[in-house]
């Protein structure tokens, strides 16, 4: 038979001071490791959300990012007559010929100023972005010297709010409006007139990537293939998902070394669970002796206090996760790598990874568990009796 | 004082499993906490080796992507206290398979005369520096790549271009010898030129390059000449951002976020930990012993004595466990220095004596804090109350 959970937390709560100890030990080990998933959770999920699987981008051969990728305007004029791209609005391929390149903003937290991508696009490649839209203001015209900034840029950034003017290239640009993406990464990004901005930085026949809309996934591979195997081009073509994902290696980074440590402060956490259920055990070898004494098996002891073990851990998971809660919305950026730019992204604390945080309290709590609870269920029922 | 080691230690052996869990715990916490710091150590407090602390690093304002035009060296190289010049072109490329961590160093396009000014600590044999600057599709590398790779002089290094369209194969002309930078490879200009003729990309990278690295007289005069570089190029379309080798490396390091604060942050929650964990045995064991303590008393041991047992017993405790966790984060730290090198400061990782006092230090600090609240209550216990004590 075996013993009722109640029996373990009532335990747990006689002994309130070293069980509160034990669990923030406990606690503050998983929030490390939450505070690092929560962050790389951020970056990915701010990365994912910007691709879309319907959307073919076309670079140069052998770049590994937008930045480092050329077209040419012929290029264009071929890529916008592959079959399977779909029409817009006004009947127009879905097709957008962009420029990206880095411009440094400089910010109160920043002073030495951050990289922000700068991306040049016509009406079309607005289109194309369902997920953009503008919050305040207005869209840049075409044109003009005028530029419609991200939200994360508006906020971050005082000196690129409505009104104001930035400078780069070769003079100052008017900020005009500010869109919303979502929570994707083009929140970082300034979108202002292809012409206007190529014709600045003397790009007007080196732009940077193509990007095609398809109806289907299926299009999207034939296209993909068709790009790549067109030798006159010499393009590679990817979906802008699977651009955006390949991007997330500096999250990695981090995530590993969130790992690392969280191992490391588990395996001292779960040391510390040991000791105390151990103490626990010794504590209550007369309580043991009678449980035995009243029929008790020794399977159900040790199930007992193994079970007390996970609910002492479970507990510090849970007090864990309460401590990382004010992390969630918190915006922070990480440099890319592979764009030398600044990507923002909010910590997010999902469900999932306080579910995550609270199993990984509950390894240690079974791993520092164990020992104690199996010298609990070999206690000889006479010695436990007797006492100390 | 000493009279009473024996007494101490004995005392911390009578449970002899909970006193090793409490080490182990508390060694694991404080082997984590040596190996932060010694990364922060590294970062932020280590003093520059002398042959960096005269190399500049002059790069375009907006970002490390972005190039300079090429005939900026010529004008750095008249600003007053200027040594030399040399350019640095990027060559990014695949060796062999991309997936091995080894197979990732840093390669450079350069000018093989002004690298080896410009790098004078670098030690190669006169032969083979010879060999170098003649043959340009020679290269030199870092005794460490070279021994990592298993390369010789004469072997051949094809390296497959990714950020710029053409493959290049060079021959290992040198191989040097240096404290740092060790894992990278330079090579010759206008080999990279040649083989970009006529490619797509050649107009563009015409008079460009990634970015200049300039030798000075004297670290004094490092400050001004970084400040005189970007103010001579303040009002031209390409400005410019100066700063000294060492910043320019740590602001590869900053791309990984606010690394200060995350590291500050998971020192002070791992510090935390081992105090709650040390407070929490010290808590059960004078717990146990409150009966000992009263007959203690009663042969006469003064309040202050029986503080100043138990806190040593925590002190011994915790300092056992700081330095067994020293001695596991310098095998940490090991182990980091033969990982995947993107920092040339975790290369040369170690725990430095001020960090390994600093730990241990904590360490006494957290058996003391820890130790203190239930050794206080121990001392002032009643005789009578603590003779009935039944724990």
């Amino acid at each position: 038979m075996a013993l009722p959970v109640t029996y373990n937390v009532r335990n747990l709560v006689v002994r309130k001071t070293t069980t509160l100890m034990t669990a923030l030990g406990i606690a503050l080990t998983v929030a490390v490791l939450l505070a690092i998933l929560a962050m790389v959770g951020g970056l990915r999920s701010s990365l994912e959300s910007t691709g879309s699987p319907l959307q073919v981008m076309v670079m140069r051969k052998g770049a590994n990012s937008e930045l480092a990728s050329q077209v040419t305007p012929e290029v264009y004029q071929d890529l916008k007559f592959k079959p399977g791209i779909a029409q817009g609005r006004s009947g127009q391929p879905l097709a957008s010929l962009e420029m990206v390149t880095v411009i440094n903003l400089e910010s109160v937290d920043a002073p030495q100023g951050m990289n922000v991508n700068l991306r040049g696009l016509t009406s079309t490649g607005l289109e194309m972005r369902d997920n953009v839209k503008v919050i305040s203001g207005r869209w840049f015209e075409p044109g003009k010297r005028e530029v419609t900034v991200g939200e994360s840029i508006a906020k971050r950034f005082p000196g690129a709010r409505i009104g104001q003017k930035l400078r780069f290239g070769r003079g100052e640009w008017q900020v005009v409006g500010i869109f919303s993406a979502g929570r994707s990464a083009s929140n970082s990004e300034i979108f202002v007139d292809l012409n206007q901005v190529s014709a600045d930085y003397q790009r007007a026949d080196a732009l940077s990537t193509v990007l095609l809309r398809v109806s289907d996934p299926v299009t999207a591979s034939a296209l993909i293939n068709d790009v790549k195997n067109d030798r006159r081009l010499n393009m590679d073509a990817m979906t802008e998902k699977e651009y955006y994902e390949a991007q997330t290696v500096s999250g990695r980074l981090i995530e590993s070394l969130g790992i690392f440590v969280a191992v490391i402060m588990g395996i001292g956490s779960s040391f510390a669970a040991m000791n105390t259920m151990y103490a626990a055990v010794a504590r209550r070898a007369q309580e043991i002796g009678t449980l035995r004494v009243l029929g008790f098996s020794r399977g159900s002891i040790l199930f007992s206090f193994f079970i007390e073990s996970i609910l002492l851990a479970a507990l510090g998971g849970l007090l864990g996760c309460i401590l990382v809660l004010p992390l969630n919305g918190i915006t922070t950026g990480i440099g890319n790598f592979m764009t030398f730019s600044e990507i923002d992204f909010n910590f997010r604390v999902t469900p999932q990874i306080m579910v995550w945080g609270v199993a990984f309290a509950m390894v240690l709590g079974a791993l520092g568990g164990l020992f104690p609870a199996r010298s609990a269920s070999r206690k000889e029922i006479l010695a436990a009796l007797r006492g100390i | 004082m000493f009279r009473y080691l024996p007494f101490v230690l004995k005392n911390s052996w009578r449970n002899r499993r909970r006193t090793v869990l409490t080490i182990v715990s508390i060694s694991m916490s404080l082997a984590l906490l040596g190996v932060l710091m010694a990364v922060y150590y590294a970062f932020y407090l280590s003093d520059v080796p002398p042959s960096q602390a005269l190399r500049l690093v002059v790069r375009n304002r907006v970002s490390l992507g972005v190039p300079l035009p090429e005939y900026y060296g010529e004008k750095i190289h008249g600003i007053p206290g200027v040594r030399e010049v040399g350019a640095y072109q990027w060559f990014g490329g695949v060796y062999k398979d991309q997936r091995e961590t080894k197979n990732m160093f840093a390669r450079f396009a350069v000018e093989p005369e002004k690298i080896l000014i410009i790098r004078s600590e670098m030690q190669i044999p006169e032969d083979q520096k010879q060999a170098f600057i003649h043959d340009r599709a020679g290269c030199l590398i870092g005794k460490a790549l070279a021994d990592k790779l298993d390369l010789h002089i004469g072997d051949k290094v094809p390296i497959q271009g990714d950020y710029l369209p053409v493959n290049l194969e060079f021959t290992v002309r040198a191989i040097f010898e240096a404290p740092e930078n060790n894992e990278v490879l330079y090579f010759n200009r206008k080999y990279l030129d040649e083989a970009m003729t006529g490619t797509q990309m050649a107009n563009g990278m015409k008079g460009q390059v990634s970015t200049f690295y300039v030798l000075a007289d004297s670290p004094d005069s490092v400050p001004r000449i970084a400040k005189a570089v970007d103010t001579m190029f303040d009002n031209s379309p390409v400005r410019t951002k100066t700063e000294s080798e060492r910043a320019f490396s740590l602001s590869f390091i900053a791309f990984l976020g606010n690394v200060k604060m995350i590291l500050l942050s998971i020192c002070g929650a791992v510090t935390f930990t081992i105090l709650l964990v040390s407070a929490n045995t010290i808590a059960m064991s004078v717990r146990e012993r409150v009966r000992e303590v009263g007959v203690l008393k009663t042969l006469g041991y003064t309040r202050g004595l029986i503080l100043s047992l138990i806190l040593g017993e925590a002190v011994s405790i915790s300092v056992i466990g700081g330095a067994l966790g020293l001695a596991v984060a310098s095998f940490l730290c090991g182990l980091v220095r033969q990982g995947p090198g993107f920092s040339d400061d975790l290369k040369r990782l170690s725990i430095h004596p001020s960090v390994a006092v600093a730990c241990l230090l904590l360490a006494a600090c957290i058996g003391f804090i820890s130790a203190f609240v239930p050794a206080w209550n121990a001392s002032r216990i009643s005789i009578v109350e603590a003779l009935r004590s039944t724990e």
